[in-house]
């Protein structure tokens, strides 16, 4: 094989499998590997399926300038409880704050629910006297009299890491950095996060559990890292390793292993760059990525090829992926809604006889019905398989054989039964129920971001992403659809695009007209020189592009919009362009300004990045080539509602400029594109699939 | 009528309810009004043509839950739908009709199809100020309250009444927000018949009846299918309850049929002079969301699942309060009965049913004495919301320091201290204030506030439970009730008043704790150890409810 040096690999490391891309020079893929995940020494599949891609591509370790990883250990950490015996330091009068919260169920007929576990029960929830003002100002001296009694508690509850959040230290850190001192003077060994180094906003809730779980998981993800590295420069890895945030950005081991609550979930956000990528190269303004697997879908709004971002998230949401059921974390993150919908979401009529689907999975393990792994509930996959979608030739690479006889008894007598449907009328409503819960879920996110979802493109990958992305498409008012090159392993082949960037966002209440400038521009230059420092970790001389925004709202307002500032010291001069920034916005997502009203700022963020990688130049037009496909399958038409032949094309025989009419199932290793008998399909010059919905006549 | 399968009409019954969530979604962000915001104080439903409610949005408050339909039936009955045309919008705020008091304005608009009426949106929210006395109970009549707007047309074939606007903006304080979030009802009134419009072109419908049909009766199958399985009888409770100035009765008779569920206010005190009343149709809000958390509450609220709930009242008791009545607190005692029907359904299902809780949201709203701001101190207007515990449940402790009938999120302190002068000096939950139990009441909790800038400040009162505790069930004590004290005074302060706390007094709110559910003797020892190595019980406390040594 030919190819470009240098390489750069990257390395996602999922709850299942392990994807692993080698790219050249010119960011052409030269070798993609899927390998189990090793749960008990990761780094083992890591190395395995590196190893391999090299020797797909004969190439050696010493050949890679740019190693990139993600990896969802951190968030499995936190979901499986596996972190650290962690205690919490609160001002005192303030111990509660974890389970008091918000003081709200997150389900309001639900009389028996349990309040989510933040991983601190109350003995171990420990208090301090002292007490900042909102504006920064002690009112209370730190009492450094009782660290002593404060060590003897730790020691007590028998602590491994520390959690120190403390009454508005966003404002003024004085006290938690003293606090650490004083604790570090006697136990070196202690691990401490302070809440104003991880998550400097207001709102003591969330920065309290945002330091808890940064705190929670930092022994385990340090071990982890060290061997990790240590692992691959004993194969002889020369390159330092960057690790892929929430954000986006790649960041040192370093700062990976000072803020690990970064690192979550990394491999969807890999999915959200790699989108970002293909609108750039496609010029496309609006896009929504679609990246559905076995047991959940994400779904990212990119504008201007720059993922939606947001400033929290929440970890291990309740089983019906209810909003507030999980622990919020105040981290800058991709913003991706994430739903149970997946190949594995199993399938049910419920007590009323309505049709439903998920959020409940078969998983990988028993997993659908189809695969004759044990698995017994009809799911989304088993549906698929029945209407002819998944073809049992060569799945998954010839790994297991598909039981489309299993799949039809069992859709038939669960679903079709009690709601007298055929086998394949089931698998019809599944599907359609399926397809609409992850449009209905795109369409509330879009309306939640005050943004249109149906002139939007969509960019579908991951494992089931292309065999859904049309019928998606169509609940969702979309009709173009795009399948980028190696969809199944999409995240790991995104890690290869991001920037090495970090982003802080901090608290300080301003009224817009009465702001106080100077102390705001010292705010925003302090954030800008501590985010600076961690980017030339990453690299030492990239350019850099420096994005500082205010978080503003009508005071009265709950819902903050971004407004972009002036990469530069702000003056008296810019507050009026500000409001007609702001007044610009809001009247886009609610369709009138309120004039008059006053306008305040809770929070500034400033995100400094390397420039994007560059695309690779494209100028010939491909040929238009009507394929005639040498080979059809039988598929259930969603449009027609019977059954028809489908053309079945494997992927690697199209070239650009090919044209097919739907109904055709396009298949490859991983995946398959299901093309519906409303959509065209055209292949471009870097060889991502085009697919075009007819517009309908009204 | 061509027949749709059973899966394209889940589809299309799920696509109504991700609209209303999208509406109710749209309205809480546009929202002023802290109690939107913070609690989600809004809805959003579809209606078909006649009337009948398909889905409605599930927000923070329950008080929407069926006054929102038969506002709607009522709006309709008002204007016939052959005067209505496209564009046009209908509001009113009148509590009879929207939903208990003023603040509360409820929007409907026709959805056409090929000429004709299909359906309808609607949507609430609540303003934040229609003049009057304003926020709180010391009204003597709604006049006192504020601008009450009978059913009207707000907007004629798209063009807003700009007469309308300026009334209610020339009667309230915060005239540009009360614009503001008329504005937002709008928009959420249209966008929601746009979409309604969409998916009729999408699936090809040219009316509602069919799926309505579906939705309807579906819902109604399954929530008689639930009642079922309650016994038939019926069942008679009676609660005690702090009141404005002399103690309250709150009774009610259930009774339970294979048909339905009737409740009954008879027995009821009269109605107070003062603004806790509340109308009927807020009481049955309340009552109905109750019943509903224990029969069928995997159906959603529309038409068919609440057809089988009925509640009365004998005019002008405290729970059917009527005309003109003052009513702006009605959510005060409205708050508490669900407790009233759950202890009602515990005699039918006493397996089943949660011990009383605190309830009664402590909603505080603040703001700076008229003479401080003559004096030129800083003016400010802030409310903070906070709960006490919920009752213990008949297989698990209640929830400490959580909203329950409502949905309300309670304040966060530093959000508090950045926009208004005051300093919080302690949030924490209070030892021993859950009811002893198999199972134990959860935890109130204590506040001690005070202004920052050394200034007098108001606090607006309308709470309940500090005479009368969350009472326990099948052997659980009482909660601890709610205590308000003001430093350095002698005597406790009554939970309905207008207070007034002087620069360097501290205000110190204990809300009250969840009634504990079973024999105490019963409880699990390990969660007695547990409970007193955490505090929340004192070892005193261990020793004398329990008989548990620690």
């Amino acid at each position: 094989m030919t190819f470009l040096a240098p390489l750069r690999l990257a390395i996602d490391i999922g709850g299942t499998f392990t994807d692993t891309v080698l790219v050249d020079a010119a960011d052409a893929v030269i070798a993609s590997t899927k390998t189990l995940t090793t749960h008990d020494n990761p780094a083992e599949g890591a190395l395995l399926g590196a190893t391999r891609a090299l020797a797909d591509a004969t190439a050696s370790m010493t050949d890679i300038i740019g190693f990139i990883h993600g990896t969802t250990l951190a968030t499995n950490a936190l979901i499986e409880k596996r972190g650290a015996r962690v205690a919490t330091i609160t001002t005192e009068g303030f111990r509660d704050i974890l389970e008091i919260g918000y003081e709200r169920r997150y389900s309001q007929y639900d009389i028996n629910l349990q309040k989510t576990d933040f991983l601190v029960p109350r003995d171990r929830a420990l208090t301090v006297r002292e007490r900042m003002s909102a504006s920064g100002e002690v009112l209370i001296a730190l009492d450094e009299a009782s660290i002593a009694d404060l060590i003897a508690k730790l020691d007590d509850c028998k602590a491994e890491a520390v959690a120190i959040c403390l009454m508005h230290a966003y404002a003024n850190p004085a006290h938690e950095q003293r606090l650490r001192r004083l604790l570090q003077d006697v136990r070196p060994d202690l691990r401490i996060s302070i809440s104003s180094e991880v998550s400097p906003e207001a709102r003591e809730f969330d920065r309290l559990c945002t330091t808890v779980a940064n705190a929670y998981i930092q022994p385990l993800m340090a071990r982890y890292l060290d061997a990790f590295a240590s692992a691959f420069k004993s194969k002889g890895l020369r390159c330092p390793i960057l690790m892929i945030t929430a954000g986006g950005g790649m960041t040192t081991l370093h700062t990976a292993g000072q803020f690990p609550i970064r690192l979550v979930e990394s491999g969807p956000a890999g999915g959200a760059i790699l989108a970002a990528r293909i609108a750039r190269e496609n010029n496309l303004g609006a896009v929504l990525s679609f990246d559905m697997g076995g047991t959940t879908a994400k779904l990212c709004l990119i504008d201007d090829a720059t993922p939606q971002t947001s400033r929290q998230f929440e970890i291990g949401r309740a089983a019906r992926f209810i909003k507030g059921s999980g622990m919020p974390v105040r981290i800058p993150v991709i913003d991706m809604i994430e739903i149970g919908a997946g190949g594995g979401s199993i399938a049910a009529v419920d007590r009323l006889g309505r049709l439903t689907v998920g959020p409940k999975s078969a998983g990988s393990e028993p997993g659908p019905v189809a695969f004759g792994r044990g698995g017994g509930d009809p799911t989304v996959t088993d549906a698929d398989v029945v209407l002819g979608y998944i073809q049992p030739e060569n799945f998954a690479e010839g790994q297991f054989a598909i039981e489309t006889a299993a799949a039809e008894e069992v859709l038939l007598t669960t679903l079709g039964m009690p709601l007298g449907l055929d086998a394949c009328g089931a698998a019809d409503g599944v599907s359609r129920i399926v397809d609409e819960s992850m449009a209905s879920a795109a369409r509330t996110h879009a309306v939640e971001s005050g943004k249109v979802l149906s002139q939007r493109t969509m960019i579908a990958f991951g494992g089931n992403g292309p065999l859904h992305a049309c019928r998606v498409a169509r609940s969702a008012g979309v009709s173009r659809v795009l399948i980028p090159a190696n969809p199944s392993v999409g995240s790991a082949l995104g890690f290869l695009f991001a920037p090495v960037s970090f982003e802080i966002v901090r608290s300080r209440y301003a009224l817009l007209a009465e702001m106080d400038i100077a102390a705001i521009n010292r705010l925003l230059g302090d954030m800008c020189r501590e985010a600076l420092a961690v980017v030339r970790q990453g690299d030492a001389e990239a350019p850099i592009t420096t994005r500082r925004s205010a978080y503003m709202r009508y005071h009265g307002q709950g819902h903050e919009i971004e407004i972009a500032l002036p990469d530069r010291a702000i003056s008296a001069e810019d507050l009026k362009s500000l409001t007609a920034a702001f007044e610009t916005a809001y009247s886009a997502q609610f369709s009138r300004p309120v004039p008059g009203m006053n306008i305040e700022i809770l929070n500034w963020s400033v995100h400094l990045s390397t420039p994007m990688r560059p695309l690779s130049e494209i100028t010939a037009q491909p040929r238009l080539r009507h394929i005639q496909p040498t080979r059809t399958k039988r598929i259930f038409c969603d449009v027609s509602g019977v059954f028809r032949e489908a053309a079945f094309v494997p992927r690697e025989v199209l070239r650009p400029g090919d044209h097919l009419s739907g109904p055709a199932l396009i298949a490859e290793p991983q995946t398959t594109t299901f093309v519906g008998a409303d959509f065209t399909l055209d292949v471009d010059m870097r060889g991502t699939l085009i697919l075009t919905r007819e517009t309908q006549s009204d | 009528m061509t027949d749709i399968s059973p899966a394209h009409l889940q589809v299309m019954w799920n696509r109504l309810v991700a609209v209303v969530e999208e509406q109710a979604q749209t309205l809480i962000r546009a929202a002023f009004s802290p109690i939107v915001r913070e609690c989600g104080d809004i809805s959003a439903g579809i209606f078909d043509a006649r009337g009948e409610m398909l889905a409605q949005a599930v927000t923070g408050t329950p008080g929407h839950i069926n006054t929102m339909a038969e506002a709607v039936k009522h709006l309709r009955a008002r204007f016939p739908a052959e005067t209505m045309k496209p564009g046009d919008i209908y509001m009113t705020n009148d509590p009879w009709l929207a939903s208990g008091h003023l603040n509360d304005f409820l929007l409907m608009m026709p959805v056409f199809r090929q000429g004709h009426v299909v359906g309808y949106t609607s949507c609430t929210s609540h303003l934040v100020d229609l003049g009057g006395l304003g926020m709180g109970p010391e009204g003597s009549d709604v006049y006192d309250e504020g601008l009450l707007i009978p059913p009207c047309k707000l907007v004629d074939q798209g063009t807003v009444n700009t007469l309308l606007m300026d009334i209610v903006q020339a009667n309230s304080r915060e005239p540009i927000a009360n614009e503001g979030d008329i504005y937002a009802l709008i928009a959420c009134c249209e966008a929601g018949a746009a979409r309604l419009a969409a998916m009729m072109n999408e699936f090809d419908l040219s009316d509602l009846d069919r799926l309505s049909h579906y939705i309807i009766e579906t819902s109604r199958r399954g929530t008689l299918d639930a009642i079922s399985q309650v016994p038939e009888g019926r069942y008679i409770n009676e609660m005690t309850m702090d009141g404005y100035d002399v103690p309250l009765t709150l009774r009610a008779t259930l009774t339970v049929r294979k048909d339905g569920l009737h409740l009954d206010f008879a027995g009821t005190s009269p109605c107070s002079s003062k603004g806790i009343n509340v109308p009927l149709n807020y009481a049955a809000a309340y009552s109905v969301f109750a019943m509903r958390c224990i029969i069928g509450p995997d159906i959603p609220n529309n038409a068919g699942s609440l057809a089988p709930f009925v509640v009365t009242g004998p005019p002008g008791c405290i729970l059917n309060a009527e005309h003109p009545a003052p009513v702006a607190m009605r959510h005060t005692l409205g708050q508490m009965t669900p407790d009233l029907v759950l202890g009602c359904l515990h005699q039918a299902l006493p397996d089943l049913i949660p011990a009383e809780g605190a309830s009664c949201m402590y909603d505080l709203p603040m703001r700076h004495t008229a003479d401080a701001a003559r004096d030129g101190g800083r003016r400010f207007a802030i409310e903070l919301v906070h709960n006490g515990g919920t009752g213990a449940r008949p297989t698990s402790d209640g929830l400490s320091a959580t909203a329950f009938p409502s949905g309300v999120f309670g304040s966060q302190v530093e959000i508090a201290e950045a926009v208004a002068p005051i300093t919080i000096w302690r949030r924490e939950l209070r030892p021993d204030s859950g009811g002893a139990g198999q199972y134990r009441g959860g935890l109130g909790q204590v506040i001690e506030l005070s202004s920052a800038i050394d200034q007098p400040f108001l606090v607006f009162l309308s709470v309940e439970r500090l005479e009368n505790p969350a009472a326990g069930r099948q052997g659980g004590r009482s909660g601890a009730p709610g205590r308000i004290r003001v430093s350095g005074r002698v005597d406790d302060i009554p939970g309905k008043c207008e207070l007034r706390v002087d620069a360097g007094e501290r205000l110190i709110f204990e809300t009250p704790g969840g009634g504990g559910f079973g024999d105490p003797a019963q409880r699990d020892r390990a969660a007695i150890q547990s409970d007193v190595k955490c505090g929340v019980v004192t070892p005193g406390a261990a020793q004398a409810l329990y008989g548990v040594r620690t």
